[in-house]
């Protein structure tokens, strides 16, 4: 045990380098069995408190949503089996609707630009240019920044008669707009905000997968000739289709989870215009305590969510390239 | 016949055009994410007249603190930053311990049901809070936990998924013949774990810290579940209570979503490597 000890102590040090090298030195007649057992049921330890919250935190409320779905429960007295009486009822559900509506609105309108905004800013970081690290650490700042902090901060900008943005439109001739108090510019105002705040996370992901891509094609196709453009549309795309799946699946996700900005800047408003299915779950489970129905309606979203997931992940081998 | 060094030439002035129009873009949209805090800011110092003077100050005419004192002599500033600090605190060190474990074990060890167990982890990452809320609700409840930190601190040590994701990654990069040799050298795997693997995981620990700590004093759907005393609420919770004090009070929330912001601002300019590399670990592997 001692010469473990000292072992494992250098080790810190030496280890990356060393590897097989120490292994041939240190192999011995191996007891098979035995230290398979041993290893796995150290595995099963470690992973103890991962199982737990497996079962607690992750697949265990899933189900029990799925079950509670199937009941009316108030949390004060016990619930009772409705069968599909919420199902039922959502899909008759006008608010149930314009929730729907305007969660797919939100995610067809911010998550295409949300990318081609990542992607043609990235495309200019990815140039070996001096300072660009500091755009890098500026444009990823309001993605650490506190959603309510930022929500608040927009809603302040917004503001049609002392916003800072209308004024700024003034500048150049532009009418007032009434940003978050018209119900038809409301979800737009959301929108751009949400974009604001998420580009800098996608241009980091993109910038990523750039920089995985080999200089020397770039170089060739540039002595050949090829454009900036066409070099960005043969090389860069193709080659970034893996990184735009990803990106593209974590941005759809998150999406339709929108709720902060909706319940800080409009709560849902003017008229129900920026309500969305996470504002509809949480209203009905925390404000009106239907515990069922706002488990129908989380079931409907991770359902949704999983079709989606499903069909992107199937849609994949159409267009993105391995290498 | 094609001249080598005109083509040179020409490439060389086309790139330093392209230059020059990155960086106005790149200038441009820079201000942009920069502008609106630099607004929260100045907003933050101005009294309820100047905002709403037309055409707006772009620079407050008395740079005073007069905001930012009543609100902390108004309400338990220091109590709220307290409350986000401890929650987010406990919480980063239940995930940087139940994911390094759970990690080292997926990366390292062998063991029946491995693959299987990394695509759970995998498609769980996939499943968003908002869908496990109502039944996470009832379970606090029933355990007697609404109104405390307990929920929003406990599951941590649990383990998240995509901590575990970012762990099982960097683990994979150390050569298993390190783990093999001291195993067979007699020691055990929790000895592996804590005096070789550990130590060499430092900056994979940062980053799940750093993502871990932003994420949970940021959060606000979770508090608002759990926690209904105003004095036990975290600093991002408190904050969103505030806007219903009077729609008008605009220095004033903007002085409070200064001290939100502050503490987080300030390690960000110490350590933005950090958060970039942790809130995009995924994508960097992918």
């Amino acid at each position: 045990m001692s010469t473990a000890q000292h072992w494992t102590s250098d080790a810190a040090r030496l280890a990356p380098a060393v590897g097989g090298a120490v292994e041939t030195a240190f192999a011995r007649p191996r007891r098979l069995g035995s230290n398979r057992v041993r290893e796995a049921a150290w595995a099963y330890l470690f992973l103890t408190p991962f199982f737990l919250g497996l079962l607690f935190f992750i697949l265990g409320p899933v189900l029990a949503a799925l079950a509670i779905s199937f009941s009316t429960w108030d949390l004060l007295s016990p619930p009772r089996f409705v069968g599909l009486a919420n199902y039922r009822e959502m899909f008759a559900d006008r608010l149930f609707l314009i929730a729907l509506k305007n969660t797919v609105y939100f995610t067809v309108v911010s998550v295409p630009l949300t990318l081609l905004l990542a992607l043609g800013l990235a495309a200019m970081m990815n140039r070996k240019l001096r300072g660009i690290s500091v755009f890098r650490a500026i444009f990823f700042f309001p993605v650490t920044a506190s959603i309510v902090a930022v929500s608040l901060l927009w809603a302040w900008m917004y503001t049609p008669d002392f916003g800072i943005i209308n004024y700024a439109l003034a500048q150049v001739g532009i009418p007032k707009v009434k940003w978050l108090v018209d119900p038809t510019t409301a979800m737009p105002s959301i929108i751009l905000m949400t974009i604001w705040r998420s580009l800098g996370f996608n241009i980091v992901v993109f910038l990523a997968g750039l920089q995985s891509i080999p200089k020397d094609l770039y170089e060739a196709a540039e002595l050949d000739g090829a454009g900036s453009w066409d070099r960005f549309r043969q090389i860069t795309v193709p080659l970034l289709t893996p990184t735009i799946f990803f990106a593209g699946i974590m941005a759809l996700i998150s999406s339709f989870q929108v709720f902060e900005q909706t319940y800080i800047m409009t709560q849902g408003g003017p008229g129900n215009a920026t309500l969305t299915l996470v504002y509809l779950i949480f209203q009905n489970g925390f404000t009106y305590l239907r515990m069922g129905y706002a488990s129908a309606l989380s079931f409907f979203l991770f359902a949704m969510l999983f079709v989606i997931t499903v069909i992107q992940v199937r849609l994949q081998t159409r267009w993105v390239h391995y290498a | 016949m094609r001249n080598p060094g005109a083509d040179m030439n020409s490439i060389i002035s086309r790139r330093r055009l392209g230059d020059r129009l990155t960086y106005a873009v790149l200038v441009a949209g820079g201000l942009l994410m920069i502008f609106p805090f630099l607004w929260m800011l100045t907003t933050s110092f101005k009294d309820m007249g100047e905002v709403r003077m037309w055409p707006p100050t772009l620079f407050p005419r008395h740079l005073d603190l007069t905001n930012y004192r009543d609100i902390w002599h108004e309400y338990p500033m220091a109590q709220f930053l307290w409350n986000g600090f401890v929650i987010a605190s406990l919480s980063t060190l239940g995930t940087l311990i139940s994911c390094s474990l759970a990690g080292f074990a997926l990366a390292q060890l062998n063991f029946p049901g491995r693959a299987l167990l990394f695509l759970v982890v995998l498609c769980t990452i996939l499943l968003p809070y908002q869908v496990r809320m109502v039944p996470i609700f009832i379970e606090m409840a029933t355990l007697g936990w609404i109104d405390s930190f307990k929920p929003l601190i406990v599951p941590a040590f649990f383990g998240s998924a995509y901590g575990i994701f970012l762990m099982r990654q960097f683990f994979l990069g150390i050569p298993r013949d390190l783990k093999e040799a001291a195993i067979l050298d007699g020691a055990s795997p929790f000895a592996v774990f804590w005096q070789i693997f550990l130590p060499l995981s430092k900056p994979a620990l940062t980053a799940l810290g750093i993502v871990s700590f932003v994420t949970s004093w940021n959060d606000l759907l979770a508090p608002m579940i759990f926690i209904t005393t105003f004095e036990k609420m975290p600093i991002a919770l408190a904050l969103s209570f505030f806007k219903g004090q009077g729609e008008a009070l605009w220095p004033w929330l903007m002085a409070a979503s200064v001290i939100s912001m502050l503490p987080l601002m300030v390690v960000y300019l110490a350590a933005q490597r950090w958060f970039i590399e942790g809130l995009t670990f995924t994508g960097l592997k992918q």
